[in-house]
């Protein structure tokens, strides 16, 4: 804003960019000024993070013109990017885990003293300096394996600040972020920008987006849509930039008559991750588990599924007692659960599309004990038109899909088990704004069939849309259950950091 | 030592009842040293002639030659790679060491040291180049150099048997010497080991070795040239396997075409026991060096006790396992204790 009228850091013109048949690029266009925070908005698939890749030097554009200080430029690979200013902080930092933090800062520019030997004492030194700087307590010599994702984020700015970066890029760094850890990144953007640098903030929290940036590029389908100042928008009309169309219904959950008690979990402790945990589930319900990241949600659901082991208290599915430990118990009894971390836990991302798809009901598809391809793949087919995955082919590696595509896959594997209880984990998390709409209606309709949904979610609009019931977590124990109609972003909020009063 | 005091120094700050684990896991080389002086002590015990000089010369030198290939293997390891051609390259280079002297018995020791590394890097290069180039995983690629270059030696070696006779005396005096009643092989190693120990330390080189075997694809991001690097790694592994081949020819002054066969395994384990992350991006040369000690201190304290030269395999291999399970064991007693302490700061 304060340099609008001079030339651009960094520009990027109509730059294409292919893999394969796949055009990934079509038009894609970004100025970012000296001073300012821009936002980068658009569904998965827009082709923020092949822009963003271009930015950084991993891929080399088609076609398209990489402006710099006024002057073309090309990258042939990251460092060359990174000598021209350029740093990019990835959503999950690529630190190196068994390096310590200082070395992590200084990987491939350690300060050198005679001989050409690293100084490792200056070393240290910057790095605390840093971490004064944007007023962060961090050991530098402590070895980055272990440290939470906000924490590794801090080392990729201070890895940005020591290489004198003037254009910071920062592709979706909330995703996994606590309230109080985006509260401190958003006092470090500031302090990057009232420093002169450039940032790009590519997120699709539109709320973020408003709260922090000055100007907002808008994509879809690997086009530029438009830039605008902030205050010439508003979150209705970015959405209907991102999508092509208004998108009222974000959360259609359907009303549901609860019937019977599907999941009853009792008492459920495990020593020191949680403790007398008890809700029930009825069928036609979505459950909502609410809580801050780290107050044992996720646990829980392991637990319940039968990965992890609970030391005391029972889960019960239709009034029969689960035995601790045992998934595949745990599945015979109907349950499915669609994890957090889709890359890890939800897929086998080596494995084909539709391998993925069926391998949970590999009882279904086999004849005897062999497995007929031509059965698998007609299986998958169904289940990936039912839930409109979009992919190229179905016996191509999981990873090939985009993350919303992802996630749907590993929906699709467990809905083709017909589960009654379905926990699902942060769902929609890094999710594009449409394909959540899927995900939810989705849900939604599973409920209507008289599925029982848990459903674990730290995005609160999310749970105050599509849950019937909420039970909020705090530090493993249960401060409070809400109905639909008593919920709200306050109660569940105090109830998640352990404000309760117990006449209510 | 000043690096080893303040180290402590932060384990101490972070105050957290796993002390002892994160100094056992930080510093394994002192695990190395007290399980060094339990063998010796427990030995010399049983029979006081292992302390004896020539005992302990005789063990030094041997252990010399594993430490040398240790180092080579260390570094490979640590990008997340292996090379098991050291063995092959070990026997190639010593044969042709000996065939050199053969035909030409007056030729100056510098020129055989240098032939002998030039084999090895050459070697090395046939490696890298496969690895980085092709992309071949490094351990297919060296299981097959492994063979193909011992193919190549018993084609060129066939029944012949180069031995102390054909070679000079001032060779010959590499394998045997002493100064100060240390062998001129434990003096090698301990220098080569120092230089690798500081160099792995010191150089921007050397720290991207780590940053590529903690995390390649970080590595590619954060602008390493991580296909040099990975290259450059085994052409010292390679070069250092042909230096060793020379050092080993003088120590054994007879060679023939199965030199150094199964020496790889003997390496690996040795770095693994000395704490080199098997899967990269952690561990010491001096570590490793201290492993091929151990081994070979335990070897000879076997045949001390009269214990069948049988168990002592059975017995490196269970400590190879003790090693890694007690690294892991570590790792995830530790691992509870890192995040409460994070937990504890927010």
């Amino acid at each position: 804003m304060t340099t609008m009228d001079s030339h651009p850091v960094l520009s990027l013109e109509h730059a294409q960019k292919s893999f394969g048949a796949v055009h990934a690029l079509e038009d894609g266009d970004i100025e970012l000024f000296a001073g300012e925070v821009h936002g980068l908005v658009g569904e998965n698939g827009a082709g923020k993070s092949t822009l963003v890749k271009i930015l950084a030097g991993v891929h080399r554009p088609d076609a398209g013109r990489l402006v710099l200080d006024g002057e073309e430029a090309v990258f042939d690979n990251a460092k060359q990017s990174q000598a021209a200013g350029i740093a990019i902080i990835f959503q999950e930092p690529t630190l190196f885990p068994d390096l310590s933090v200082a070395e992590n800062i200084f990987v491939g520019m350690q300060p050198l003293k005679r001989f050409r030997r690293i100084d490792g004492r200056r070393m240290r030194r910057d790095a605390a300096g840093f971490f004064e700087q944007l007023g962060v307590r961090l050991d530098p010599d402590r070895l980055a394996r272990g440290l939470s994702i906000a924490d590794q984020q801090l080392v990729e700015i201070a890895k940005a600040l020591t290489a004198n970066a003037r254009v910071i890029v920062m592709d979706e760094p909330t995703a996994a972020l606590t309230t109080a850890e985006v509260e401190r990144l958003f006092g470090i953007v500031q302090t990057l920008r009232a420093r002169g640098n450039a940032v790009l903030f590519v997120s699709h929290r539109l709320n973020e987006i408003f709260a922090i940036c000055q100007r907002v590029t808008v994509m879809r389908d690997g086009r530029h849509v438009l830039t605008k100042s902030i205050e010439e928008l508003t979150t209705q009309s970015v959405i209907r930039a991102m999508v092509g169309r208004d998108m009222d219904a974000l959360f259609p959950k359907v009303a549901t008559e609860p019937g019977g008690v599907v999941l009853k979990v009792d008492r459920l402790t495990r020593e020191g991750v949680f403790t007398d945990v008890s809700f029930e589930v009825r069928s036609g319900e979505i459950v909502a588990l609410a809580g801050l990241v780290g107050a044992g949600r996720t646990e829980v659901a392991r637990a319940i599924f039968g990965i992890d082991r609970w030391d005391a208290g029972a889960v019960e599915i239709h009034g029969r007692p689960l035995p601790t430990g045992s998934p595949s118990a745990a599945m015979a009894a109907g349950i499915g659960l669609v994890p957090e971390d889709r890359r890890q836990q939800g897929l086998i991302m080596d494995l084909s599309i539709e391998r993925n798809i069926a391998l949970a009901s590999l009882d279904s598809v086999r004849r005897g004990g062999l497995i007929p391809r031509g059965a698998e793949r007609k299986f998958a087919r169904d289940w990936a038109l039912r839930l409109q995955l979009k992919y190229g082919k179905l016996t191509n590696a999981a990873w090939t899909l985009s993350g919303g595509n992802q996630q749907k896959a590993v929906l699709a594997k467990w809905l083709a088990r017909k589960p009654t209880v379905l926990i699902v984990d942060e769902p929609t998390r890094g999710i594009d704004v449409a394909t959540k709409a899927e995900v939810h209606r989705l849900l939604s309709e599973l409920a209507a069939q008289g599925v029982a949904v848990l459903m674990i979610s730290s995005e609160l609009p999310e749970v105050l849309g599509m849950a019937d019931r909420i039970v909020v977590l705090f530090e493993g124990r249960v401060t409070c259950e809400l109905a639909r109609v008593e919920a709200s972003e306050d109660a569940i909020m105090r109830a998640a950091t352990g404000v309760v009063e117990e006449a209510a | 030592m000043t690096a080893l005091a303040e180290e402590q120094k932060v384990v101490h700050r972070s105050g957290s009842s796993h002390v002892i684990a994160e100094l056992l896991l930080r510093f394994r080389e002192l695990g190395i040293v007290l399980a060094l002086v339990l063998v010796v002590g427990g030995t010399t015990i049983d029979n006081h002639r292992f302390l004896s000089l020539a005992n302990v010369q005789q063990v030094l030198s041997a252990a010399s030659i594993i430490a040398l290939l240790a180092i080579g293997e260390t570094i490979v390891i640590i990008t997340r790679n292996v090379d098991l051609s050291i063995g092959s390259v070990l026997g190639i280079s010593a044969y042709a060491t000996g065939e050199l002297y053969h035909r030409h018995p007056h030729v100056p020791l510098v020129l055989v040291f240098l032939l002998a590394v030039g084999i090895g890097a050459a070697f090395g290069v046939i490696n890298g180049v496969i690895v980085t180039v092709v992309r071949v995983p490094s351990l297919v690629v060296t299981l097959g150099t492994l063979y193909v270059i011992r193919g190549i030696d018993g084609a060129w070696a066939g029944g012949n048997q180069v031995n102390a006779s054909m070679l000079p005396n001032s060779f010959n005096k590499i394998g045997y010497g002493t100064i100060a009643g240390i062998p001129y092989l434990g003096i090698i190693a301990i220098v080569a080991v120092a230089i690798a120990t500081y160099s792995m330390r010191t150089f921007r080189t050397a720290r991207d070795f780590y940053a590529i075997g903690s995390d390649p694809e970080a590595a590619r991001l954060a602008g390493i040239p991580v296909g040099a690097r990975v290259f450059l790694a085994f052409v010292l592994s390679g070069a250092i396997a042909g230096l060793a081949g020379a050092v080993w020819l003088s120590y054994y002054a007879s060679v023939d075409a199965i030199a150094g066969v199964g020496y790889e395994f003997q390496v690996i384990t040795a770095v693994v026991i000395g704490g080199v992350a098997i899967f990269g991006g952690s561990g010491t040369v001096l570590g490793a060096a201290l492993g091929a000690l151990l081994l070979n201190t335990i070897n000879s304290a076997l045949v001390v006790v009269n214990v069948s030269s049988f168990w002592s395999q059975a017995f490196a291999g269970g400590l190879l396992v003790s090693a890694i399970a007690f690294d892991r064991l570590i790792a995830v007693r530790v691992a509870p204790a890192l995040r409460t302490r994070r937990r504890a700061r927010v």
